[in-house]
Protein backbone atom coordinates (compact mmCIF):
# COMPACT_ATOMS: atom_id res chain seq x y z
CA UNK A 1 0.00 0.00 0.00
CA UNK A 2 1.56 3.74 -1.00
CA UNK A 3 1.56 5.83 2.36
CA UNK A 4 3.64 8.63 3.51
CA UNK A 5 6.70 8.43 4.78
CA UNK A 6 8.38 11.22 7.05
CA UNK A 7 12.26 11.50 7.05
CA UNK A 8 13.44 11.28 10.35
CA UNK A 9 15.86 13.95 11.57
CA UNK A 10 15.47 15.93 8.57
CA UNK A 11 11.65 16.99 9.60
CA UNK A 12 11.88 20.05 12.15
CA UNK A 13 8.46 19.30 13.45
CA UNK A 14 7.08 23.28 12.16
CA UNK A 15 3.81 21.67 11.42
CA UNK A 16 3.60 23.40 8.38
CA UNK A 17 1.94 20.30 6.62
CA UNK A 18 -0.65 20.11 9.36
CA UNK A 19 -1.55 23.32 8.31
CA UNK A 20 -2.52 22.64 4.65
CA UNK A 21 -3.78 18.59 5.48
CA UNK A 22 -7.16 18.88 4.25
CA UNK A 23 -8.69 15.54 6.25
CA UNK A 24 -6.52 15.87 9.84
CA UNK A 25 -4.92 13.36 9.62
CA UNK A 26 -1.44 14.38 10.42
CA UNK A 27 -0.33 15.14 14.42
CA UNK A 28 2.63 17.19 15.47
CA UNK A 29 3.35 15.71 19.15
CA UNK A 30 6.30 17.05 21.90
CA UNK A 31 8.74 14.97 19.96
CA UNK A 32 7.40 13.92 16.54
CA UNK A 33 4.74 13.86 13.43
CA UNK A 34 2.46 11.42 13.06
CA UNK A 35 0.03 10.60 10.34
CA UNK A 36 -2.56 8.32 10.38
CA UNK A 37 -2.98 6.19 7.64
CA UNK A 38 -6.24 5.10 7.48
CA UNK A 39 -7.54 8.78 7.13
CA UNK A 40 -4.48 10.00 4.69
CA UNK A 41 -5.88 9.96 1.01
CA UNK A 42 -1.95 10.71 -0.40
CA UNK A 43 -3.04 13.91 -1.63
CA UNK A 44 0.45 15.01 -1.27
CA UNK A 45 0.19 18.31 -0.13
CA UNK A 46 2.43 17.91 2.60
CA UNK A 47 4.74 16.56 0.57
CA UNK A 48 4.85 19.37 -1.44
CA UNK A 49 4.27 22.17 1.24
CA UNK A 50 7.28 20.91 3.48
CA UNK A 51 9.73 23.37 3.13
CA UNK A 52 12.72 21.11 4.39
CA UNK A 53 11.53 18.26 1.87
CA UNK A 54 11.02 15.69 4.88
CA UNK A 55 8.35 13.86 3.63
CA UNK A 56 7.82 11.51 0.45
CA UNK A 57 4.85 9.42 -0.94
CA UNK A 58 6.62 5.67 -1.01
CA UNK A 59 5.28 3.20 -3.03
CA UNK A 60 3.89 0.09 -0.54
CA UNK A 61 6.04 -2.09 -2.91
CA UNK A 62 9.33 -0.98 -2.64
CA UNK A 63 8.85 -0.46 1.08
CA UNK B 1 -2.52 21.77 38.43
CA UNK B 2 -6.22 21.54 39.67
CA UNK B 3 -9.27 19.77 37.67
CA UNK B 4 -10.83 22.49 36.76
CA UNK B 5 -10.29 26.03 35.34
CA UNK B 6 -12.52 28.68 34.30
CA UNK B 7 -10.47 29.06 31.03
CA UNK B 8 -7.72 26.81 29.75
CA UNK B 9 -4.89 28.59 26.80
CA UNK B 10 -3.69 25.86 24.81
CA UNK B 11 0.02 27.55 23.58
CA UNK B 12 2.19 29.63 24.98
CA UNK B 13 2.91 31.97 22.38
CA UNK B 14 2.43 35.59 22.08
CA UNK B 15 -1.10 34.93 21.29
CA UNK B 16 -1.80 32.50 24.08
CA UNK B 17 -0.06 34.30 27.25
CA UNK B 18 -1.38 37.80 25.90
CA UNK B 19 -5.22 35.66 25.87
CA UNK B 20 -4.23 33.75 29.40
CA UNK B 21 -3.24 37.62 31.06
CA UNK B 22 -5.92 39.48 30.50
CA UNK B 23 -8.33 36.52 31.07
CA UNK B 24 -6.66 36.45 34.61
CA UNK B 25 -6.87 40.33 34.98
CA UNK B 26 -10.60 40.06 34.16
CA UNK B 27 -10.66 37.54 37.22
CA UNK B 28 -10.66 34.00 35.23
CA UNK B 29 -9.13 31.10 36.86
CA UNK B 30 -6.72 30.40 34.28
CA UNK B 31 -4.67 27.31 33.26
CA UNK B 32 -1.61 27.63 30.15
CA UNK B 33 -0.57 24.97 28.63
CA UNK B 34 2.71 24.64 26.36
CA UNK B 35 3.72 21.53 25.01
CA UNK B 36 7.51 22.39 24.46
CA UNK B 37 10.04 22.11 27.12
CA UNK B 38 10.51 25.66 27.66
CA UNK B 39 8.31 28.73 26.33
CA UNK B 40 9.94 30.70 23.71
CA UNK B 41 11.90 27.94 22.33
CA UNK B 42 12.75 26.99 19.40
CA UNK B 43 11.80 30.27 17.79
CA UNK B 44 10.09 30.25 14.37
CA UNK B 45 9.88 33.59 13.65
CA UNK B 46 12.20 36.34 11.58
CA UNK B 47 11.37 38.39 15.01
CA UNK B 48 10.56 41.60 13.44
CA UNK B 49 7.46 43.86 15.14
CA UNK B 50 6.37 47.80 14.32
CA UNK B 51 6.47 49.81 17.11
CA UNK B 52 3.15 51.00 17.11
CA UNK B 53 2.10 47.40 17.26
CA UNK B 54 3.54 46.54 20.12
CA UNK B 55 3.42 49.24 22.09
CA UNK B 56 -1.17 48.97 21.29
CA UNK B 57 -0.72 46.32 24.15
CA UNK B 58 2.93 46.34 25.70
CA UNK B 59 5.64 49.23 26.78
CA UNK B 60 8.99 47.61 25.02
CA UNK B 61 11.75 46.51 27.27
CA UNK B 62 15.06 47.18 26.58
CA UNK B 63 15.98 42.97 27.39
CA UNK B 64 13.51 42.46 24.40
CA UNK B 65 15.11 44.50 21.92
CA UNK B 66 17.49 43.06 19.15
CA UNK B 67 17.70 45.71 16.93
CA UNK B 68 15.96 49.00 16.33
CA UNK B 69 15.10 49.38 12.27
CA UNK B 70 14.26 53.00 10.68
CA UNK B 71 15.01 51.72 7.63
CA UNK B 72 12.86 48.96 5.25
CA UNK B 73 15.74 48.32 1.86
CA UNK B 74 13.38 46.79 -0.77
CA UNK B 75 15.69 45.00 -3.13
CA UNK B 76 13.76 44.24 -6.64
CA UNK B 77 14.77 40.70 -8.53
CA UNK B 78 17.67 42.61 -10.69
CA UNK B 79 19.17 44.72 -7.87
CA UNK B 80 17.79 47.90 -7.60
CA UNK B 81 17.49 48.92 -4.43
CA UNK B 82 14.55 51.36 -2.98
CA UNK B 83 14.89 52.09 1.16
CA UNK B 84 11.89 53.32 3.10
CA UNK B 85 13.45 55.32 5.83
CA UNK B 86 10.97 55.69 8.74
CA UNK B 87 12.50 57.08 11.94
CA UNK B 88 11.76 54.48 15.17
CA UNK B 89 9.98 51.94 12.67
CA UNK B 90 10.76 48.85 14.95
CA UNK B 91 12.20 46.38 16.53
CA UNK B 92 14.00 43.08 15.90
CA UNK B 93 12.89 41.00 19.22
CA UNK B 94 15.06 38.52 20.64
CA UNK B 95 11.69 36.24 20.75
CA UNK B 96 12.94 33.45 23.25
CA UNK B 97 13.09 36.37 26.07
CA UNK B 98 10.14 38.07 24.72
CA UNK B 99 8.00 34.88 24.71
CA UNK B 100 9.19 33.43 28.09
CA UNK B 101 8.54 37.14 29.69
CA UNK B 102 4.56 37.47 28.44
CA UNK B 103 4.23 34.04 30.19
CA UNK B 104 5.69 35.21 33.36
CA UNK B 105 3.52 38.46 33.00
CA UNK B 106 0.07 36.10 32.80
CA UNK B 107 1.90 33.93 35.82
CA UNK B 108 2.24 37.12 37.80
CA UNK B 109 -1.37 37.89 36.78
CA UNK B 110 -2.21 34.58 38.68
CA UNK B 111 -2.12 31.98 35.22
CA UNK B 112 -0.73 29.11 36.35
CA UNK B 113 1.54 28.15 33.56
CA UNK B 114 3.01 24.20 32.66
CA UNK B 115 5.23 23.06 29.81
CA UNK B 116 5.79 19.89 28.56
CA UNK B 117 2.12 19.76 28.57
CA UNK B 118 0.60 18.12 25.37
CA UNK B 119 -3.10 18.55 24.70
CA UNK B 120 -4.16 15.52 22.61
CA UNK B 121 -7.80 16.48 22.51
CA UNK B 122 -10.96 18.07 24.04
CA UNK B 123 -13.70 16.79 26.58
CA UNK B 124 -17.21 16.92 25.70
CA UNK B 125 -20.23 17.32 27.32
CA UNK B 126 -24.09 17.27 26.61
CA UNK B 127 -22.44 18.10 22.59
CA UNK B 128 -20.13 20.97 24.18
CA UNK B 129 -16.38 21.29 24.72
CA UNK B 130 -15.95 21.06 28.14
CA UNK B 131 -12.32 21.25 29.00
CA UNK B 132 -9.11 19.04 27.34
CA UNK B 133 -6.98 16.02 27.59
CA UNK B 134 -3.39 16.61 28.31
CA UNK B 135 -0.44 14.62 28.46
CA UNK B 136 2.04 15.92 31.21
CA UNK B 137 4.78 14.22 32.97
CA UNK B 138 3.74 10.98 32.06
CA UNK B 139 -0.16 11.27 32.82
CA UNK B 140 -2.74 11.33 30.78
CA UNK B 141 -5.55 13.84 32.22
CA UNK B 142 -8.30 15.27 32.13
CA UNK B 143 -9.22 19.02 32.69
CA UNK B 144 -12.41 20.48 32.87
CA UNK B 145 -13.16 24.01 31.55
CA UNK B 146 -15.60 26.39 30.29
CA UNK B 147 -13.88 27.87 27.54
CA UNK B 148 -10.56 26.86 25.91
CA UNK B 149 -8.76 29.12 23.81
CA UNK B 150 -6.62 27.49 21.19
CA UNK B 151 -3.94 29.04 21.14
CA UNK B 152 -2.22 26.23 19.15
CA UNK B 153 -0.34 28.17 15.95
CA UNK B 154 -0.37 27.03 12.51
CA UNK B 155 -0.58 23.62 12.49
CA UNK B 156 -3.81 24.43 15.07
CA UNK B 157 -5.55 21.41 16.23
CA UNK B 158 -8.07 22.65 18.68
CA UNK B 159 -10.36 24.42 15.82
CA UNK B 160 -10.57 21.38 14.18
CA UNK B 161 -11.53 19.37 17.02
CA UNK B 162 -13.89 21.65 17.67
CA UNK B 163 -15.73 21.26 14.72
CA UNK B 164 -14.30 24.97 12.79
CA UNK B 165 -12.53 24.94 9.38
CA UNK B 166 -8.91 25.55 10.29
CA UNK B 167 -7.30 24.81 6.78
CA UNK B 168 -5.03 26.97 5.14
CA UNK B 169 -5.14 27.09 1.54
CA UNK B 170 -1.99 25.99 0.06
CA UNK B 171 -2.07 29.58 -1.61
CA UNK B 172 -2.26 31.08 1.34
CA UNK B 173 0.44 29.02 2.86
CA UNK B 174 4.02 30.11 2.79
CA UNK B 175 6.47 27.78 3.64
CA UNK B 176 9.47 29.10 5.59
CA UNK B 177 12.98 28.31 5.94
CA UNK B 178 15.17 30.78 8.24
CA UNK B 179 19.49 30.60 9.53
CA UNK B 180 20.47 32.72 12.00
CA UNK B 181 23.83 33.63 11.28
CA UNK B 182 27.01 35.51 12.42
CA UNK B 183 29.27 37.42 10.29
CA UNK B 184 26.35 38.91 7.79
CA UNK B 185 27.50 42.47 6.80
CA UNK B 186 24.56 44.64 6.79
CA UNK B 187 23.48 47.78 8.01
CA UNK B 188 22.36 47.36 11.82
CA UNK B 189 19.20 49.09 11.94
CA UNK B 190 17.91 47.93 8.23
CA UNK B 191 15.87 45.67 7.48
CA UNK B 192 15.91 44.22 3.60
CA UNK B 193 13.25 42.30 1.80
CA UNK B 194 14.43 40.88 -1.48
CA UNK B 195 11.77 39.94 -3.67
CA UNK B 196 11.68 37.72 -7.22
CA UNK B 197 10.74 35.07 -8.93
CA UNK B 198 14.23 32.90 -8.75
CA UNK B 199 14.70 34.76 -5.03
CA UNK B 200 11.18 33.41 -3.41
CA UNK B 201 8.37 32.94 -5.80
CA UNK B 202 5.16 34.10 -4.04
CA UNK B 203 7.11 35.16 -1.58
CA UNK B 204 10.13 37.24 -0.48
CA UNK B 205 14.20 36.90 1.67
CA UNK B 206 14.30 38.56 4.53
CA UNK B 207 17.24 39.64 5.94
CA UNK B 208 16.68 40.85 9.84
CA UNK B 209 20.06 42.18 12.03
CA UNK B 210 20.27 41.27 15.50
CA UNK B 211 23.68 43.05 16.40
CA UNK B 212 27.01 42.28 16.58
CA UNK B 213 26.85 40.88 12.82
CA UNK B 214 24.20 38.12 13.59
CA UNK B 215 21.10 38.26 11.71
CA UNK B 216 17.98 36.03 10.53
CA UNK B 217 17.72 34.97 7.09
CA UNK B 218 15.29 33.43 5.91
CA UNK B 219 12.25 33.06 2.94
CA UNK B 220 8.59 32.17 2.39
CA UNK B 221 7.56 30.01 -0.66
CA UNK B 222 3.57 30.25 -1.74
CA UNK B 223 2.59 26.59 -1.34
CA UNK B 224 0.93 27.92 -5.40
CA UNK B 225 4.75 27.42 -5.92
CA UNK B 226 5.33 24.15 -4.05
CA UNK B 227 7.49 21.24 -5.98
CA UNK B 228 10.55 19.83 -6.15
CA UNK B 229 12.55 23.24 -5.67
CA UNK B 230 12.01 23.31 -1.67
CA UNK B 231 12.21 26.83 0.38
CA UNK B 232 15.46 25.33 1.47
CA UNK B 233 16.93 24.72 -1.60
CA UNK B 234 16.31 28.18 -2.07
CA UNK B 235 18.00 29.35 0.83
CA UNK B 236 21.04 28.05 0.22
CA UNK B 237 21.03 29.47 -3.18
CA UNK B 238 20.17 32.76 -1.64
CA UNK B 239 23.24 32.40 1.04
CA UNK B 240 25.87 31.20 -1.20
CA UNK B 241 24.78 34.06 -3.56
CA UNK B 242 24.47 37.09 -0.87
CA UNK B 243 26.19 36.18 2.28
CA UNK B 244 28.91 33.83 1.44
CA UNK B 245 30.67 34.10 4.49
CA UNK B 246 27.38 33.72 6.63
CA UNK B 247 28.46 31.51 9.33
CA UNK B 248 25.12 29.42 10.50
CA UNK B 249 24.44 29.24 14.35
CA UNK B 250 21.28 27.58 13.88
CA UNK B 251 18.28 26.70 11.26
CA UNK B 252 14.50 26.61 11.39
CA UNK B 253 11.47 25.63 9.00
CA UNK B 254 8.19 27.05 9.68
CA UNK B 255 4.69 27.59 8.05
CA UNK B 256 3.16 30.94 7.79
CA UNK B 257 -0.86 31.51 7.07
CA UNK B 258 -1.09 34.54 4.88
CA UNK B 259 -4.96 34.12 4.76
CA UNK B 260 -8.14 36.01 5.45
CA UNK B 261 -9.21 35.77 9.48
CA UNK B 262 -10.62 32.42 9.41
CA UNK B 263 -14.86 32.92 8.86
CA UNK B 264 -15.39 31.36 12.63
CA UNK B 265 -12.72 31.85 15.42
CA UNK B 266 -15.00 31.41 17.69
CA UNK B 267 -17.52 27.72 18.95
CA UNK B 268 -19.55 27.25 22.38
CA UNK B 269 -16.67 27.30 24.75
CA UNK B 270 -13.96 27.76 22.23
CA UNK B 271 -11.98 30.52 20.77
CA UNK B 272 -8.95 30.79 18.48
CA UNK B 273 -5.99 33.43 18.42
CA UNK B 274 -3.13 34.03 16.91
CA UNK B 275 -2.20 32.02 13.48
CA UNK B 276 -4.37 29.74 14.77
CA UNK B 277 -7.07 32.23 13.95
CA UNK B 278 -5.12 33.05 10.61
CA UNK B 279 -4.33 36.65 12.11
CA UNK B 280 -1.19 37.33 11.03
CA UNK B 281 -0.57 40.09 8.17
CA UNK B 282 -1.03 38.56 5.07
CA UNK B 283 1.15 40.91 3.50
CA UNK B 284 4.43 40.73 5.31
CA UNK B 285 3.87 37.32 7.42
CA UNK B 286 4.30 39.29 10.30
CA UNK B 287 2.06 38.12 13.44
CA UNK B 288 3.58 38.63 16.65
CA UNK B 289 1.77 42.48 16.65
CA UNK B 290 -1.79 41.27 15.42
CA UNK B 291 -1.14 37.95 18.08
CA UNK B 292 -1.10 40.84 20.72
CA UNK B 293 -3.82 42.69 19.86
CA UNK B 294 -6.03 39.65 19.27
CA UNK B 295 -4.71 38.10 22.32
CA UNK B 296 -5.73 41.11 24.67
CA UNK B 297 -9.01 40.78 23.11
CA UNK B 298 -9.66 37.45 23.69
CA UNK B 299 -8.39 37.07 26.70
CA UNK B 300 -10.66 40.24 27.95
CA UNK B 301 -13.59 38.56 26.42
CA UNK B 302 -13.33 35.17 27.56
CA UNK B 303 -13.41 36.87 31.62
CA UNK B 304 -16.35 38.73 30.84
CA UNK B 305 -18.57 35.61 29.90
CA UNK B 306 -17.29 33.71 32.46
CA UNK B 307 -18.43 36.71 34.89
CA UNK B 308 -21.86 36.74 33.08
CA UNK B 309 -22.26 32.76 32.92
CA UNK B 310 -22.86 32.79 29.29
CA UNK B 311 -19.70 31.10 27.28
CA UNK B 312 -22.03 30.16 24.33
CA UNK B 313 -20.46 31.19 20.82
CA UNK B 314 -23.30 33.72 20.32
CA UNK B 315 -21.03 35.48 23.30
CA UNK B 316 -17.65 34.66 22.44
CA UNK B 317 -18.63 35.93 19.01
CA UNK B 318 -17.83 39.51 20.84
CA UNK B 319 -14.34 38.76 20.64
CA UNK B 320 -14.19 38.14 16.98
CA UNK B 321 -16.47 41.26 16.15
CA UNK B 322 -14.10 43.19 18.29
CA UNK B 323 -11.25 42.14 16.24
CA UNK B 324 -12.54 42.81 12.94
CA UNK B 325 -13.20 46.64 14.59
CA UNK B 326 -9.70 46.34 15.44
CA UNK B 327 -7.79 45.00 13.11
CA UNK B 328 -10.19 42.51 10.87
CA UNK B 329 -10.94 45.38 8.19
CA UNK B 330 -7.03 46.48 7.78
CA UNK B 331 -6.33 42.39 7.93
CA UNK B 332 -8.78 41.58 4.81
CA UNK B 333 -7.58 44.57 3.00
CA UNK B 334 -3.85 43.64 3.44
CA UNK B 335 -4.97 40.54 2.00
CA UNK B 336 -6.38 41.65 -1.49
CA UNK B 337 -3.85 43.87 -1.83
CA UNK B 338 -1.46 40.92 -1.01
CA UNK B 339 -3.08 39.33 -4.01
CA UNK B 340 -2.24 41.68 -6.53
CA UNK B 341 1.17 41.92 -5.52
CA UNK B 342 1.38 38.30 -5.65
CA UNK B 343 0.19 38.65 -9.45
CA UNK B 344 3.62 41.18 -10.46
CA UNK B 345 6.20 39.71 -12.86
CA UNK B 346 9.84 40.19 -12.30
CA UNK B 347 9.60 42.68 -14.98
CA UNK B 348 6.53 44.46 -13.00
CA UNK B 349 8.60 44.94 -9.72
CA UNK B 350 11.68 45.77 -11.71
CA UNK B 351 9.69 48.65 -13.35
CA UNK B 352 8.33 49.95 -10.06
CA UNK B 353 11.85 50.15 -8.45
CA UNK B 354 13.22 52.13 -11.31
CA UNK B 355 10.14 54.88 -11.03
CA UNK B 356 10.39 54.15 -6.75
CA UNK B 357 14.57 54.87 -7.17
CA UNK B 358 14.84 58.14 -9.14
CA UNK B 359 12.51 59.71 -6.41
CA UNK B 360 14.21 61.81 -3.46
CA UNK B 361 14.37 59.36 -0.76
CA UNK B 362 12.13 61.57 1.61
CA UNK B 363 9.33 60.99 -0.89
CA UNK B 364 9.43 56.97 -0.76
CA UNK B 365 6.80 56.05 1.03
CA UNK B 366 4.90 52.47 1.78
CA UNK B 367 1.58 53.85 0.47
CA UNK B 368 4.31 55.14 -2.73
CA UNK B 369 5.80 51.65 -3.31
CA UNK B 370 2.45 49.89 -3.76
CA UNK B 371 0.57 52.57 -5.27
CA UNK B 372 3.65 52.46 -8.32
CA UNK B 373 3.81 48.66 -8.16
CA UNK B 374 -0.48 48.38 -9.09
CA UNK B 375 -0.83 51.58 -11.24
CA UNK B 376 -1.99 49.45 -13.99
CA UNK B 377 -4.96 47.95 -11.76
CA UNK B 378 -6.83 51.05 -10.31
CA UNK B 379 -9.38 49.15 -8.33
CA UNK B 380 -6.36 47.51 -6.03
CA UNK B 381 -5.01 51.22 -5.72
CA UNK B 382 -8.48 52.69 -4.39
CA UNK B 383 -7.88 49.95 -2.07
CA UNK B 384 -4.43 50.66 -1.08
CA UNK B 385 -5.74 54.43 -0.65
CA UNK B 386 -8.15 53.67 1.71
CA UNK B 387 -5.30 51.19 3.80
CA UNK B 388 -2.97 54.07 4.07
CA UNK B 389 -4.62 57.52 3.98
CA UNK B 390 -8.00 57.39 5.14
Amino acid sequence: MNRIVIREGVCDLCGTCVGVCPVDCMELTETRLQIDADRCILCEMCVEICPVDALELCDGRSV
Amino acid sequence: MDDRYDVIVVGAGPAGSTAARFAALGGARVLLLEKDREVGIPVRCAEGIGDEGLRSVLEPRERWIAARIDAAELVAPDGTRVRLSYPSAGYVLHRKIFDYDLAQMAAEAGVEVRTKAYVHGLLWEDGRVAGVRVLHLGEDRAIRAQIVIGADGVESRVGRWAGLNTVTSMHDMEACVQVTASRVEVEPNVCYFYFGKEVAPGGYAWVFPKGDGVANIGLGVSGDYSGRKKPIAYLRQFLAERFPKASILTWVAGGVPCAPTLKEIVADGVMLVGDAAHQANPISGGGIATALIAGKICGRVAAEAIRDGDVSKKRLAQYAKEWHKAEGKTHERFYRIKEGVYRLSDEDLNRTAHMLAQLPPEEITITRVFRTALFREPRLLLEVAKVFVG
